[in-house]
């Protein structure tokens, strides 16, 4: 079961999970990550304003296509059985989810290095832009969010030569 | 997002020469991406845009 999908709506990551469970009953283990909207500071780094919400914009024409392309070269990479990766994209308000991503796998390593591998590269997504909304003493102002030298620590761990972005 | 249209064939040479110095300064920053036809190339300066294709130029980004 492979399950890629980018939703504009608010969506129950916990439900994706089970659904992978129930779909793959050969697996040893399910992995998740679900990322969420920050409630209360707003990234350190950033500054200590509330997050008061959170969108998510995108290039439609890369970004299922690249989610795909993700999830197959996470399948090559790793064992697993089954793998879901679901995206929001729109409008979010803290504590909503952001991204699920769920691996099924035989052995619980595979899975968790496929979940981890995965949420580097769309950290890191080129067809992603991130912005919060912000509040202020001159009232809410949007902050558009970049990559930290983190992100790109973190996505080449993987070793990958020329992969793509 | 701001759109326009170019003549093809469109080469790197070409794309920073039609849009403004200072997004043809930011084009060269390593953090800022070109997709061609629906794909990101590895190497923007290799673009080879023919007559249809979309280019997309791509800011540094966080998803997730």
């Amino acid at each position: 079961m492979f399950d890629i999908r980018v939703l504009d709506a608010p969506f129950d990551p916990h439900a994706a999970a089970d659904d992978l469970a129930a779909a793959t009953p050969g697996a040893g283990g399910i992995a998740t990550f679900v990322g969420k909207v920050r409630a209360g500071d707003a990234d350190p780094e950033e500054g200590k304003e509330i997050v008061e919400a959170l969108e998510l914009s995108h290039y439609e024409p890369l970004t299922l296509p690249g989610m795909r392309d993700l999830a197959d070269r996470a399948a090559e990479r790793f064992d697993l059985i089954g793998l879901v990766i679901l995206h929001r994209i729109g409008r979010l308000h803290p504590g909503d989810p952001i991204v699920c991503v769920s691996a099924a796998s035989r052995h619980r390593r595979d899975g968790i290095a496929a979940v981890d591998f995965c949420m580097d590269h769309l950290k890191s997504a080129a067809w992603f832009w991130k912005r919060e909304l912000r509040a202020g003493k001159d009232g809410p102002t949007w902050h558009w969010i970049e990559p930290r030298g983190q992100d790109h620590a973190d996505i080449a761990r993987w070793g990958e030569k020329d992969a793509p972005v | 997002m701001e759109s326009c249209e170019a003549p093809a064939p469109l080469d790197w040479a070409g794309l920073l020469q039609i849009v403004t110095p200072s997004v043809a300064q930011q084009l060269r920053d390593e953090q800022v991406y070109v997709a061609c036809a629906g794909r990101v190339l590895a190497d923007k300066t290799a673009l080879n845009a023919q007559d249809g294709d979309e280019v997309a130029l791509l800011p540094p980004v966080s998803g997730g």
